[in-house]
């Protein structure tokens, strides 16, 4: 039993991502129900219909989540198949590696969330769909937003191989505290709003409450989502390129999956 | 018409450490070259400088004359590559995992392609089944078909027969010779198999240490080093300092 424990205990002393890991997730449910609770305590009269726009929320959010994770999916399962190079000594350009992956993306993201949207309606009597035409813009912002992060994920990957892995699945997470899914911006501390205010989340899901709650649509918040959006998916291409280049320097496309 | 492959003056450095150092050769088409040397001496790195994969410190590539560091994804229709620690995915079956590359390459008439594959690797006792559940002599085979589904001008082999039983070992480099006459493909052959070696190489270059220690045909080299075979060829060399 002890040589069990060694074994484990081991592998955590040897790896700083590791013990980061583990403190990393209980921190970031804390803090985002922390203000979750803190909101509501506040304002507790604040939503009418408080099913409904959390519910809505949430599956905006997932929007977010399923297409940054897809996108990073496409990829981690080329390493962990061992085929990336295979991929990489193929006659394909970057940009279509880049496009192949945002339209798989969107697949995949449609397959995991037209069940949840679907399953709502009976189980809690919401719908998304109530959001009407603004849903799209909505959701293409989210999805652009999602495949950005995917970007910047992959990029890590291509530059550092299998070991930014756990970037992949966690910085979703580090987002939906700032990005004030189900809350105002004005709940953060005035720091947090700072940075809150160069997510285009926040403009998001402000509308989307706006949407919920007044039944009338401010483009402003949209455009802002829209504009950061561009500003962060060119980041993203020209991260990924630069991380190509840089991998093709230190040697990391040779060894990934190994 | 132009060489399929030229390597000049080629070096690969991390940091201060050269790992690869000064590698020239040419290989001409229907040639088949082989490169030896121990464990870390620069073979895989200088392939992956060849593929593009590794941006080299000093050298060039040249495939059909043209440098790979200004062409490379049109250049890489002309290579293809097959290596033990490279798999294909998986949860696809093999026929799925050849319809993809062939999509990658742009491959013409990709049924009929499939379907020489298949018979001439003797892939049809598994074509429609998932890769991930064939023994490593199939997926060798596989991994085979995939490097040559796009008639590659230059085909790169690292330890093609590694970790195959005798029989299926030499049902592939029959195989090799075979395709290779047929189709005049030039080969560049990375292996730790001495037989294998004398067997399909036109010519040998012996590597230690990132560093060309001697080349030329592998009856030349047995005789100028006074050994009986590639085998001890290897050991003396390797064991020399450089």
């Amino acid at each position: 039993m002890y040589g069990l424990f060694l074994r484990h205990y081991y592998l955590i002393k040897s790896s700083l991502p590791r013990i980061l890991d583990l403190i990393y997730w209980p921190t970031i449910q804390i803090i985002l129900w922390g203000f979750i609770s803190k909101f509501f305590s506040i304002h507790s009269d604040y939503y009418s219909n408080t099913l409904g726009v959390i519910l809505t929320c949430a599956i905006l959010y997932d929007i977010l989540f399923r297409s940054s994770i897809s996108f990073n999916m496409l990829f981690l399962e080329e390493i962990w198949s061992r085929n990336f190079t295979n991929l990489f000594i193929a006659p394909l350009k970057l940009k279509e590696i880049i496009v192949s992956l945002i339209f798989t993306a969107l697949i995949r993201t449609l397959i995991g969330l037209v069940p949840a949207i679907i399953l709502t309606s009976p189980l809690f009597g919401v719908s998304i769909l109530k959001l009407g035409l603004p849903l799209l813009f909505l959701f293409l912002s989210l999805y652009l937003f999602g495949i950005t992060l995917g970007l910047f994920v992959s990029s890590g990957l291509i530059r550092f191989g299998p070991s930014f892995e756990n970037i992949a699945w966690s910085s979703l997470f580090l987002l939906a505290p700032l990005g004030c899914i189900y809350y105002p911006i004005e709940i953060l501390p005035d720091l947090f709003q700072v940075i809150a205010k160069c997510l285009p989340l926040v403009y998001i899901f402000d509308e989307t409450r706006n949407i919920l709650l007044n039944g009338s649509i401010d483009y402003i918040n949209l455009k802002q989502a829209y504009l950061l959006n561009l500003i962060y998916l060119i980041i993203g291409i020209f991260l990924f390129y630069l991380s190509f280049l840089r991998a093709r320097i230190k040697g990391t496309l040779i060894n990934m999956g190994e | 018409m132009k060489r399929p492959l030229e390597v000049i003056g080629l070096s690969k450095a991390y940091n201060i450490k050269e790992v690869v150092k000064d590698v020239s050769f040419k290989l001409n088409q229907n040639e088949i070259i082989g490169i030896l040397g121990p464990n870390g001496c620069g073979k895989t790195t200088t392939i992956a400088m060849i593929l593009g994969l590794l941006k080299p410190s000093k050298g060039k590539v040249l495939v059909s004359g043209v440098e790979i560091e200004n062409q490379r994804v049109d250049l890489l229709d002309q290579l293809n590559f097959i290596s033990p620690y490279i798999e294909l995915p998986k949860k696809l079956t093999v026929r799925q995992n050849l319809e993809v590359y062939g999509r990658l390459y742009d491959v013409n008439k990709l049924k009929t392609k499939i379907d020489y594959l298949t018979e001439k690797l003797r892939l049809y006792e598994f074509i429609d089944k998932l890769t991930g559940d064939l023994s490593s002599g199939q997926k060798n085979r596989v991994s085979l078909a995939k490097s040559i589904i796009n008639d590659p001008k230059v085909l790169l082999l690292d330890e093609p027969t590694a970790s195959l039983d005798p029989e299926t070992g030499d049902f592939v480099r029959s195989f090799l010779e075979e395709y290779q006459k047929e189709n005049k493909t030039s080969i560049l052959l990375a292996s730790h198999n001495m037989a294998e070696v004398e067997r399909l190489c036109s010519s040998v270059l012996m590597m230690n240490k990132g560093s060309i220690i001697d080349e030329g045909k592998p009856e030349e080299l047995i005789k100028k080093h006074g050994r009986k075979n590639m085998e001890e060829v290897f050991l003396k060399l390797t064991r020399e300092k450089v």
